[in-house]
């Protein structure tokens, strides 16, 4: 594993007596893709901002290369920020805008031009020297944002939901750009995001954030596969969330039925939250199933159906399948022992609430 | 048809009686003979007159010389100001706009009896007081000029010079200065109309020796209708619409670029 360039200890942060941040730990390994997600207001933007040096924090330290950075300013940090609204700046031609972090640092003329060259290259948009910023598109603006800050070598590439003012093409095909250029420049991204498919496809590591807490932090398969609370596995994805009993081990109550699951190491009869991946609801025969219920709506989604079904065991399940059942149809549902994910009912009211916002 | 030959007739008259007074007064500037309704001929007598005497050419460059130092002087306090208040709470923006937007509307007599009141105790009357006392009316103008540039400018360029590695003060140079450039620009020009423009103010702050243009004809009026103040005023008509003009061509680009940018958000 490669060494951790960043350290993130007990940062507390708050604005108006709102608490954003509360304690929160986390570091981030050299080369990695990391993506810092959650709804808006979970304090993602504001740890980012922490990290480029615009925000400081409260109470706590950011260590960057085993050096204590908290306090120093934006601009003697080894980081470049690529900003939501591209920030580009608008009396300047593109090769200005790219060259002025070098022209600070006072590279020789010959320098700049080769990197501008370079960099203009990188992001698929050469000869665009002598334009200016408000002739091109916004996916183009948010190219050059991107040239801009690796023309300054950064260890770290910070970039706050960039690619959302785009439309859903241009930012699919951005994505696949945004991977090619972490593997081509081989360093770190910390990447802002709330659109979990943008987290899903891009990142080494998702940490999910909610309401200044860390909920889960894991490779995308292990936050899809494995959410270690409602809130998580409602945010990634769609989930039905029931409320059920565990009897014991590898055994679930639902509805009033037995079910099973995979799941150890719960107390006996101990309520807990059972998560089921709609993709993993099962509809067929009505006598084939585990349980029977009556199809209520039915949604088509493009490359599957979306189906609401009410069970006889009193739950309505979410699924999604190809195959069409029409409203008022009489299915079977079946759920395989793997499928179901078993977590831990929220223990204080504290947690409580963290979940329902 | 005849609704349209109506408007038209109408807008003429509003304008005849607008500026049918001045150009009657240009026109007399120009007019050989001293009466005021007999045509003498050409000439340009009274202001080979006016430009030989000491005294007006005085008041001429006292004018000129107040008008761009106190201009000057409020756009760059007016521009501190104005950075100041955007970076203020909602609320203190309106406290603090209400209280730079008096000396605008409050009647000029008031402002320049109090200015007086203030200086014969702090400051002797002379151009020192005078200067003051226009930047003090000139820097409300300039705010206005400035801020509504500030709202619309995108904050995040500031902070990519900055991540950039960028001192502040490089930023703000590099990057925030060419962008308020046009605000800036309307500011001052508009700082220097109100200036040559005064007369109450200038009345009531300025010392026995001083004189601008305005309180030059005030005086010399007092004295008697003489050819030579028509030939002085169509100057000073002369001289704001110049600065006028300079206003709109920079305002307009303001303007232009504000609504582009609102556009774009």
């Amino acid at each position: 594993m490669s060494k951790k360039l960043i350290e993130l200890n007990h940062i507390s942060k708050s604005f108006d007596n709102t608490l954003v941040l509360d304690e929160l730990d986390l570091y981030i390994r050299e080369n990695e893709f990391v993506t810092l997600l959650g709804p808006s207001g979970c304090g993602k933007t504001t740890l980012l901002r922490i990290i480029g040096g615009f925000e400081k924090p409260d109470i706590g330290s950011v260590f960057f290369d085993g050096m204590d950075i908290t306090m120093l300013p934006p601009n003697h940090r080894q980081v470049n920020t690529v900003f939501q609204k591209y920030a580009l700046f608008t009396h300047m031609t593109i090769a200005e805008n790219i060259a002025f972090g070098l022209r600070i640092k006072k590279k020789s003329d010959a320098y700049i031009k080769d990197k501008i060259k370079y960099a203009l290259d990188l992001v698929n948009l050469p000869g665009f020297e002598n334009r200016m910023p408000d002739s091109l598109s916004g996916g183009q603006q948010q190219r050059i944002a991107i040239a801009r800050a690796i023309v300054n070598e950064p260890k770290v590439l910070l970039l706050d939901e960039p690619l959302g003012a785009l439309d859903l093409k241009l930012r699919q095909e951005m994505q696949y750009e945004l991977i090619r250029l972490k593997n081509e420049l081989g360093i770190t991204f910390i990447y802002v995001t709330h659109d979990q498919e943008e987290a899903l496809t891009m990142s080494d590591t998702i940490v999910v954030m909610n309401q200044g807490y860390i909920q889960q932090i894991g490779t995308p398969e292990c936050i899809y596969n494995e959410p270690e609370n409602a809130f998580v596995a409602d945010f990634i994805g769609e989930s039905n969330i029931i409320d059920g009993v565990m009897l014991e081990d590898r055994l679930v109550e639902i509805g009033g039925q037995k079910f099973a699951c995979v799941d150890t190491g719960f107390e006996k009869n101990e309520p807990v939250d059972v998560v089921i991946r709609p993709e993993d609801v099962e509809l067929g025969e009505p006598e084939g199933g585990q349980t029977e219920g009556t199809v209520t709506s039915i949604i088509f989604k493009g490359v599957h159906w979306e189906i609401q079904v009410e069970s006889i065991i009193g739950i309505t399940f979410m699924a999604q399948t190809t195959q069409h059942f029409p409203v008022g149809k009489r299915v079977g549902i079946s759920i395989i022992p793997d499928n179901f994910q078993i977590m831990h009912k929220p223990q204080s009211e504290d947690e409580e609430k963290l979940i329902e916002e | 048809m005849i609704g349209k030959t109506l408007r038209k007739i109408y807008i003429g008259l509003v304008i005849l009686f607008m500026y049918a007074p001045i150009i009657v007064l240009i026109v007399l500037s120009f007019n050989n003979s001293r009466s005021r309704v007999v045509w003498g001929g050409f000439t340009l007598k009274w202001y080979s007159a006016l430009f030989s005497s000491s005294s007006y050419m005085n008041a001429f460059y006292t004018t000129i010389i107040l008008a761009v130092l106190s201009a000057g002087i409020a756009t760059v306090i007016g521009l501190a100001a104005a950075l100041g208040i955007t970076a203020m709470r909602k609320r203190n923006i309106q406290i603090m706009l209400f209280f730079t937007n008096i000396p605008l509307v409050n009647a000029d007599i008031v402002t320049g009896i109090a200015l007086m009141l203030w200086f014969v105790r702090f400051l002797p009357l002379g151009f020192m007081s005078v200067l003051v006392a226009h930047v003090t009316f000139n820097m409300p103008y300039v705010i206005l000029c400035i801020l509504p540039r500030l709202d619309a400018m995108d904050m995040h360029q500031f902070e990519a010079a900055r991540d950039l590695g960028a001192g502040i003060r490089y930023a703000f140079w590099k990057v925030m200065l060419p962008d308020l450039m046009p605000g800036i620009f309307s500011g001052f020009f508009m700082a220097a109309t109100m200036s040559l423009d005064d007369f109450v103010i200038t009345y009531f702050t300025k010392g026995p020796g001083v004189n601008t243009l305005s309180t030059k004809i005030y005086t010399e009026i007092r004295k008697g209708i003489k050819p030579e103040m028509y030939a002085l005023s169509s100057i000073l008509f002369l001289l704001v619409l110049i600065i006028l003009i300079l206003i709109n061509v920079t305002g307009n680009n303001a303007s232009r670029s504000i609504n582009k940018t609102i556009e774009e958000k």
